[in-house]
């Protein structure tokens, strides 16, 4: 929780100096609580207080990164339970597990496949965001070769992971690309792979058997050893204590600022998963309830599709509909005479639309009238999609210089608007369309005679 | 030395009412097998924070006709079932189904047109063929529904089945029918938290007891509006535990109908190779619009796929061990 002003003031030397700018230091306080004025105008503020100070106001989840530049993966961070009170600030990283023991070739033919993979959603690049390398092997030289292979197939970055600090340091010396994570520290290797983790500047995942006691405890050892970026595995792998763990990691660390756990969970829903689609299932249930990584244990654009469009809808900030850009879009080289449709551009409106012209497949224009990204009817009971804003548009748009037969098809949920933008049109004739996209390929149909 | 963790636990003000699908011959109906749903006073499968009374229901949607414009890889999981209601029924419950949502879409006016008494046959017919609980609904055309759902009530006299749905602007004959036969309602509103309890307001108003209906808070499919969706039941079910009665109510998911009808679920032709295949990405898309509403409180979930069906009970069965 950020600290109130008065928590500030006790903090600061309460000399009235007036050298931060403020008469006195109660004020500056308030200013610095308020995020109006930064702690380091005071010169005269002592250590423990600055320590004091920064480590309130850390937000309550630590903000981890994996790779960098291009490919960096950022997790954590987060500041709410749930989207609607804000929003969600930093999706999961989808991560690909293989192990060393495959042959080098199925190997590397199934890296480049799943870090290759990319799919455009809604004018957004939707791809993986890691590999995990697993030693199966046990093996250090047999771990870094493979993590090699690995490297040369991937760009994204990657998870190393090892209960062998040899592996991870023949991994790490032999080149495991910009900030691998570290899979991970328990009980009994926590010193060995906290000092790897200093001496690389690297994340380091902690690893529990099942329970957040011995979690924090070793997360706090592991801090206490001079690491600071962690991520948190509490250790179970089945549906229900994985949301139990994963919502009580969440609470402590949002209701109760509880800092041993304030960090990024990782979970690996292939594991015990009979199924792609039980994998599948328990990837969602972490996209939607708190994990930082979610790593799965099978390619298959079936179920990496959807588990991406997912996170792209539990991650949408509930303020700021996604949009498409105004304009005239095509459908099936439309000429001349034919059909005119008109709609508001937010995505899912355009996407509904532009779906079943498509299918229809009939010759199509499509005007996208800029109404802030609402939804038609929203739009229109904001004011944003009216008879006047959809004139202007049309004459502004140059669709005048394209089509000979001027008659501009709406909506039909605001077929109420016809009269009046027949008034705003002149010499065009304005048609009511279904009132649902489904029923669009049947209507384009019909007027193609 | 030892760090010791408070896990915090929310105590709800209130929680979400029972609701119980289906009659036995006890009750004065004629099913095998009842549903209830709902009792919650923390969210989702947490457990550790309460206990989880009733384990959301999956249901199995047929039509009282063949639906044409479904796509042929969904036809092809059940057949030639299709073509007989009661057929189809039984073998809904032979996947799984542990209730049966009969669409009577035959009585579209702007389609088969079939009269309200026709489809009270057919509700008749399938509540002989099967013993599991039944929804259902009428042509989804507000006048129509009207009609047929009144009739379907009284055929169904003393079964309590649930009729689907009244809105704001469309209860009071329905309201009346639920009344009159025993049955539930189900009350559906446009992903919104105030309609949502306007249109609940307005049934129990007429003297709907508040353990006869159902909410639907209108189901954007993945992609589709999901999160929508997504956020107004989380809101809903938090009211609910803060004690707004107008809020605890089970929660009722078309998942089938709505996932099934996107381009990602139904198009052959013309859609980009990463999609991945058409037969398995339907199918994984009915199933993470489940999973995913399932996270944010849905109590019966709708579902077309068998295979949907079965691998829904699955995790559902896991999410329900403490
Ligand atoms: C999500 C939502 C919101 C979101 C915004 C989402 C967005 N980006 O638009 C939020 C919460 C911000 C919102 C706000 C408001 N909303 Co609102 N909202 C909705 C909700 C629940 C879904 C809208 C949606 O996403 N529809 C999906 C899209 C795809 O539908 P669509 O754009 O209409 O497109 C379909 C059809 O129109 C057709 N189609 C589209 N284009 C074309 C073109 C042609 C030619 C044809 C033939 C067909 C066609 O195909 C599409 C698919 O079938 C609806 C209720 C509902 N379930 O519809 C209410 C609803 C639209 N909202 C409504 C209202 C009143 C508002 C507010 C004014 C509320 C308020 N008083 O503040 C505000 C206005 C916004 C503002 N900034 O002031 C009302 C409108 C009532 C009315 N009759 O005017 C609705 C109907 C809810 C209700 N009944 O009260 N809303
Ligand atoms: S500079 Fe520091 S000590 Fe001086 S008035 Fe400001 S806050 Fe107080």
């Amino acid at each position: 929780m950020a600290l109130t002003g008065l928590d500030i003031y006790k903090l600061l030397p309460k000399t009235n100096c007036k050298e931060c700018g403020f008469p006195t230091c109660l004020a500056f306080a308030l200013k610095l609580a308020a995020k109006g004025a930064e702690l380091s105008a005071c010169p005269h503020v002592s250590e423990e207080a600055k320590a004091a100070l920064e480590s309130a106001s850390a937000p309550p989840i630590r903000l981890v990164t994996l790779g960098a530049g291009d490919h960096k993966l950022e997790v954590g961070n987060e500041v709410v339970l749930f989207r609607h009170e804000k929003t969600f600030y930093h999706q999961p990283g989808l991560a690909f597990r293989v192990k060393d023991t495959q042959p080098a070739q199925e190997l590397a033919a199934a890296v480049a496949e799943a870090a290759g993979y990319f799919v455009e959603r809604v004018g957004m690049c939707l791809a993986l965001d890691a590999i995990a390398v697993e030693n199966a092997s046990g093996e250090p030289a047999t771990f870094a070769e493979c993590v090699k292979t690995v490297k040369a197939k991937a760009n994204q970055p990657l998870i190393l992971m090892s209960r062998n600090p040899a592996s991870i340091e023949a991994a790490l010396s032999a080149g495991a690309g910009d900030r691998p994570l570290i899979y991970a520290a328990d009980g009994e290797n926590w010193e060995a792979m906290a000092a790897l983790a200093k001496k690389y500047d690297c994340p380091l995942a902690v690893r529990a058997k099942g329970d957040l006691e011995e979690l924090a405890t070793l997360a706090d050892q592991v801090v206490k050893a001079g690491v600071a970026d962690l991520v948190l595995d509490p250790g179970s792998r089945d549906l229900a204590g994985t949301l139990a763990h994963a919502t009580q990691i969440r609470r402590l660390a949002i209701k109760k600022n509880f800092r041993p756990l304030g960090f990024p969970v990782i979970t690996f829903p292939g594991e015990g998963a009979e199924s792609i689609e039980q994998e599948a299932i328990a990837a969602s249930q972490h996209i939607a309830k708190y994990v930082g990584i979610v790593v799965l244990d099978h390619f298959n654009p079936c179920m990496v599709y959807p588990l991406l469009t997912l996170r792209q809808n539990i991650y949408t900030d509930p303020q700021k509909p996604i949009q498409v850009a105004p304009g005239i879009y095509k459908f099936n080289e439309p000429g001349p005479n034919s059909p005119l449709l008109v709609t508001t551009n937010f995505s899912l409106t355009y996407f509904s639309v532009a779906g079943e012209i498509e299918t229809s497949n009939v010759p199509t224009w499509l005007v996208i009238a800029d109404a802030e990204g609402l939804s038609v009817l929203t739009a229109w009971a904001a004011g944003k999609f009216s008879a006047e804003s959809i004139a202007k548009f049309i004459k502004s748009c140059g669709i005048t210089d394209q089509v000979e037969r001027k008659v501009l098809t709406l909506p039909g949920l605001v077929a109420t608007l016809s009269g009046e933008l027949e008034e705003e049109l002149p010499g065009w004739k304005i048609a009511v369309g279904p009132r649902e996209a489904v029923d669009l390929q049947g209507f384009l149909k019909g007027i193609r005679g | 030395m030892a760090v010791t963790v408070q896990i915090p636990i929310e105590k709800a003000a209130g929680n979400v009412r029972e609701v119980t699908l289906g009659a036995t011959a006890t009750e004065g109906g004629t099913r095998t097998s009842t549903v209830t749903v709902g009792g919650e006073s923390s969210l989702p499968f947490l457990h550790f924070e309460s206990p989880v009374p009733h384990r959301p229901a999956v249901g199995v949607e047929i039509h009282d006709w063949n639906p044409e414009d479904w796509p042929a890889h969904l036809r092809e999981a059940w057949g030639d079932v299709m073509n007989d209601p009661t057929e189809w029924a039984k073998a809904a419950v032979k996947a799984g189904a542990d209730l049966v949502v009969l669409r009577l879409t035959g009585t579209n006016p702007d389609g088969l047109n079939r009269s309200a008494e026709q489809g009270a046959e057919t509700v008749k017919a399938v509540l002989k063929a099967v013993g599991v609980p039944l929804i259902v609904y009428g042509p989804g055309q507000a006048q129509k529904d009207n009609e047929v759902l009144l009739k379907v009530a009284e055929a169904a006299a003393g079964e309590r089945i649930a009729l689907g749905d009244i809105e704001n602007t469309n209860y009071r004959t329905i309201v009346a029918a639920a009344l009159g036969s025993g049955h539930i309602v189900i009350s559906q509103s446009p992903i919104d938290v105030n309609m949502a309890k306007q249109c609940n307001i307005l049934a129990t108003d007429m003297g709907l007891p508040p353990d006869r209906l159902l909410m639907d808070p209108t189901t954007g499919a993945l992609g589709y509006g999901l999160e929508y969706t997504y956020s107004v039941m989380e809101r809903l079910r938090l009211s609910a535990f803060q004690n707004d009665p107008m809020t605890q109510f089970p929660m009722i998911c078309t998942v089938g109908e709505e996932s099934w009808r996107q381009k990602e679920s139904k198009t052959l032709e013309g859609v980009p190779e990463v999609w991945g295949d058409i037969k398995e990405r339907s199918i994984m898309w009915e199933i993470l619009t489940a999973s995913s509403l399932l996270q944010a409180g849905a109590d019966i979930l709708v579902l077309r796929h068998p295979k949907s069906v079965e691998q829904v009970k699955l995790s559902i069965d896991k999410l329900m061990k403490a």
